[in-house]
């Protein structure tokens, strides 16, 4: 009995040394951070657009939808733009842009210089409609299913191998849904 | 968290709470200084909103002040950012079954550790005469002795 | 060529540690005595090797060697000497070297100042040091080599991060690896006792100068960090709770607890199985800071898979350093058996409780270190805090500080509280009238703060009584007195000084409550009054710097209608990497700093000023500092000489001294 007590540590210790070695081999992405929102309603946003007209919430519905947040200061966005034209041009998915913090001439320009894949752009000046969405920084993509529930984001920009391996079954598992 | 830092490092930089931001009651004001103490700034290292010059950090200190200008109470301007950015935005834990262990372990370790104490205070019995030669007690005795009371 | 020379002398260093980890052990455990003495000469080799290898990276940073991919990465040929300098430590592969730079100092002066330990004992201790190194070594060669060429060599260097070219963070790390690497002293003590199967006062006494060299590096790397995220970061904050900062502070709270539960074995010749226990945990912690922080995993499990080889290596070392140590305690460990009897109220009964606040103390910073991450494995993200710490760790420190005083006022073996308490009621009045006049000028307010300097003034008031105690001041004449405290052991005064500094400290940190802050927009010419202070914006001009450019305000400080002194806080752009970092202009004082940071602005809108009025903050690393220094005035303590270097011809046959050799 006397001698379990000197096993404590030891087993304390292994226990901790397992725990890490799962996360070690877990094999999870690093950049998922699961945001506080999956599952649930996309938040409620009426928008000014880039074009004219106004970007709701309420055109979310009906359709799978990805929203991507960027902004022309971002360089990371940079890097991403053509997995994004890629999507929408090639994948024929909904793609809609919302303008994080950003003036609307240059995100005009931005997507004049690198091709637009957005079918609507929302403007998000004051970044409101980022923090209701919970978000870290731009780039930022949502997925948004057809009753307009998110269903996966991804912090930063959408890799090729990213939009292949996840994003696209997802997409297309929601689609025929 | 290196990748967080890195997205942060685009943002325009700005200071921890500006003279723009605060509110015109002092009482609110405070209020708004407390709570954004125990806000954790989601896209820094470690910092709460108060300290943080992330341009996100301010922005929720201006929704916060704005929630808390509106009419909310403490809980309730906590809730709406929990709801948006979960429970990483409190650097104070909610107390709850999967925390019990975080919030009740220190002192379960405690009393774990008093008990420990207690039963070896208990079962600890006279010396068996220490195993060692004539040799080494002379040359403790000798040691000790070096050693004024 | 000196980087392969530098190369080559690591591959040595490890072959030595090899030799080092095994040969002792063997002869040991056959007694042989040349093969024991093989631990001291692979030592001092494997120490040679390392400074060596050294040498060739600090000369590689010198000379602005840019073949090496390292010096590429961390340095620039326009940097001021003393960044290039600690450049060889500012990043990971050259810090795993200074690393084992001073793991192998350890070994090597074991290997000199231990000529009186028995032989069995000093051999298995060098072994036990060889293993940790040969482990670090191989480390660095297989996933961290710091001496990797470019070809070809680029013309310049990246530069280190603005942020950390700074004199406080360059001698940061230093410090702060002494204290990690000098625990491993007393961890391989402790794992030779293990292996041997006996612990006694002569045991102690060797390891307590050790484990309190470790404790006094610790203090001090911990304070100067503190000190440097106090005027680096811009807002005056001096204690985060961030994992990094816990990292340190986990060996730390259990280092201190080993250095008293070393005490009790030593005199009392109890207390050994513990103590033994405190000894593999501090270093144990140690490795975990290190390591785990260096790989980032602290912050993010993820980290460990941006570098999965890393990270499956640093787990593979943490399994067999402390599972192996933990694993041989719980065999050895129930054989030892405590000796001397003691009641729950004396010195022993102080130590104990003591000990058991300080490991709950470390159990309650690891918790909420690995909690987050705990939570994380579950898909779960949650934050702990500050106010976390607030509610569990600072209360658990007050029962301890209020024993603080009463502890060393006890006799050993059966201690008289009554009597102790008597002797500290001038202690507990003066500690009452600093409460009472804090409530009362603070209009009851900040309650918890003024309690928090009640309890300083108690702890240095108990610490002067306990010396007036020693000294029977004013109960003989003053000359016996006189002669009584010149007498006192160094180590006596030691803990006065540690214990005094620890007050220091938490005066310190109680009075951050009593901090005053104005944050205004300003233009020249206007000003902000705070705590007594009138301080007025003149101008705000352009500063060229090297590499930055640099907006400095000149502020103008008035008290009590005169002029004295003007403050120049920067707001410094770094042209290349695009970041702005605050050059803060702190007026530093006994009684109060000064501390003002300049924000964002321009000549129309005003300029963001933000001042600080913060009542003595300094003395938390006043204190720091003093509490290390008592470390020091009790490593001169001549008893530590007589155990560590009396080559009297007493000593005995069965602990040779290997004096002779």
């Amino acid at each position: 009995m006397r001698r379990l007590v000197f096993l404590v540590p030891l087993a304390l210790f292994l226990g901790l040394a397992g725990w890490f070695a799962a996360a070690l081999f877990s094999g999870r992405d690093p950049r998922e951070l699961p945001s506080a929102l999956i599952d649930k309603p996309a938040p409620d946003f009426d928008l000014p657009s880039l074009a004219e007209g106004r970007l709701s919430s309420q055109s979310l519905r009906g359709q799978v939808t990805v929203v991507n947040f960027f902004a022309s200061w971002c360089a990371p966005c940079r890097v991403e733009h053509p997995i994004l034209l890629r999507m929408a041009r090639q994948e024929k998915i909904r793609v809609i842009g919302i303008a994080y913090k950003d003036r609307p001439e240059d995100s005009r320009r931005f997507l004049a210089e690198l091709g637009d894949p957005f079918l609507t752009t929302g403007i998000d000046r004051d970044g409101r409609t980022g923090i209701d969405f919970g978000l870290y920084g731009v780039p930022e993509t949502y997925v948004i299913d057809k009753q307009g529930r998110i269903r996966k984001r991804i912090v930063g920009p959408v890799t090729p191998a990213l939009l292949d391996r996840e994003l696209l079954p997802l997409l297309r598992a929601l689609e025929r849904s | 968290m290196r990748f967080l830092l890195a997205l942060f490092l685009f943002a325009a930089p700005a200071w921890a709470v500006l003279p723009d931001e605060r509110l015109a009651d002092p009482a609110l004001e405070a209020r708004a200084r407390a709570l954004s103490k125990e806000l954790r700034c989601v896209v820094c290292h470690n910092e709460s909103i108060d300290d943080s010059n992330a341009t996100l950090a301010r922005d929720i200190r201006i929704v916060l002040r704005e929630r808390l200008a509106a009419g909310d109470s403490d809980g309730q301007a906590k809730a709406y950012l929990v709801a948006r950015y979960g429970d990483f935005v409190l650097l104070r834990p909610p107390v709850r079954a999967d925390t019990y262990l975080l919030w009740f372990g220190p002192f379960a370790l405690l009393a774990l550790g008093g008990a420990v104490a207690f039963a070896a205070q208990r079962r600890r019995k006279p010396a068996a005469p220490a195993p060692l030669t004539p040799e080494e007690q002379a040359r403790l005795a000798a040691l000790l002795r070096e050693e004024p009371k | 060529m000196f980087i392969e020379l530098g190369h080559f002398a690591l591959a040595l260093a490890l072959c030595l540690a090899l030799v080092q980890s095994i040969v002792p052990l063997a002869g040991a455990a056959r007694r042989l005595s040349g093969w024991m003495a093989v631990g001291r000469s692979a030592a001092l080799g494997q120490f040679a090797m390392v400074a060596l290898s050294f040498a060739a990276l600090t000369h590689a940073y010198v000379t602005s060697d840019f073949s090496v991919s390292n010096v590429v990465e961390n340095s620039h040929s326009a940097k001021p000497m003393l960044y290039k300098i600690s450049g060889v430590w500012g990043n990971h592969e050259g810090s795993m070297l200074l690393w084992v730079l001073i793991l192998s100092l350890c070994g090597a002066s074991v290997a000199v100042f231990g000529s009186n330990l028995p032989r069995e004992l000093r051999a298995r201790v060098l072994a036990v040091q060889g293993m940790v190194a040969s482990g670090f070594l191989l480390f660095i060669l297989a996933t961290s080599n710091p001496f990797t060429r470019v070809i070809p060599a680029p013309a310049d260097g990246h530069g280190l991060n603005p942020v950390l070219q700074d004199p406080g963070l360059a001698f940061h790390p230093p410090f702060l690896y002494l204290g990690y690497v000098g625990s491993s002293v007393a961890f391989a003590f402790a794992v030779a006792a293990l292996i041997e199967g006996r612990v006694d006062a002569a045991w102690a006494r060797w390891v307590r100068p050790w484990a309190l060299v470790s404790w006094c590096a610790l203090t001090v790397g911990i304070a100067l960090g503190s000190w440097w995220a106090y005027y680096t970061l811009g807002w005056g904050g001096w204690w985060f709770w961030d994992p990094v900062e816990n990292a340190s502070l986990l060996p730390w709270l259990s280092g201190t607890a080993l250095i008293h539960s070393a005490i009790v074995v030593e005199r009392r010749d109890t207390m050994k199985s513990w103590t033994i226990l405190l000894a593999l945990l501090t270093f144990g912690l140690a490795l975990v800071g290190t390591f785990l922080v260096r790989s980032g995993v602290l912050s993010s499990v993820h980290a460990f898979a941006v570098d999965p080889a890393r990270g499956v290596f640093i787990l593979v070392l943490l399994i067999i350093a402390i599972g192996g140590s933990f694993t041989l305690y719980a065999w050895r460990a129930p054989a030892m058996q405590g000796g001397g009897l003691f009641a729950p109220i004396s010195r022993e009964g102080a130590l104990v409780l003591n000990n058991l606040l300080l490991a709950t103390a470390t159990g309650t910073v690891l918790l909420g270190t690995l909690y987050p991450l705990f939570m994380d494995a579950f898909g779960l993200k949650i934050s702990v805090g500050p106010p976390f710490y607030n509610r569990t760790f600072l209360p658990l420190m007050t029962p301890l500080l209020v024993a603080m005083a009463v502890g060393p006022l006890l006799a050993w073996k059966r201690g008289d509280l009554t009597a102790a308490l008597q002797r500290l009621w001038m202690a507990f009045g003066f500690a009452l009238l600093v409460v009472l006049v804090g409530l009362y000028l603070s209009g009851f307010h900040a309650v918890l703060a003024i309690l928090g300097l009640g309890l300083s003034a108690w702890i240095a008031a108990g610490v002067l009584a306990e010396w007036g105690e020693r000294i029977r001041l004013f109960r003989l004449p003053l000359h016996d007195s006189w002669r009584r405290a010149a007498g006192l052991p160094r180590a006596a005064y030691g803990m006065s000084l540690a214990h005094f500094g620890m007050a220091v400290l938490v005066a310190g940190v109680s009075a951050s409550a009593f901090e005053q802050e104005r944050i205004e927009s300003l233009r020249p010419g206007d000003h902000i009054d705070i705590a007594g202070y009138t301080l007025t914006l003149r101008e705000v001009r352009r500063v060229p710097g090297p590499n930055y450019v640099a907006d400095e305000a000149v502020i103008e400080v008035k008290r009590g209608g005169a002029v004295i002194d003007e403050m120049h806080p920067q707001r410094r752009t770094f042209t290349v990497q695009r970041q702005t970092t605050a050059l803060t202009a702190i007026r530093t004082g006994l009684s109060a700093d000064l501390y003002l940071a300049l924000g964002e602005g321009d000549a129309q809108a005003g300029w963001v000023v933000r001042a600080w009025h913060k009542p003595i903050v300094s003395w938390i690393w006043l204190g720091a500092l003093v509490m290390a220094l008592g470390g020091v005035v009790s490593l001169t303590d001549r008893r530590w000489r007589v155990g560590v270097a009396a080559r009297k011809p007493a000593a005995p046959t069965s602990i040779q001294s290997a004096a002779a050799e």
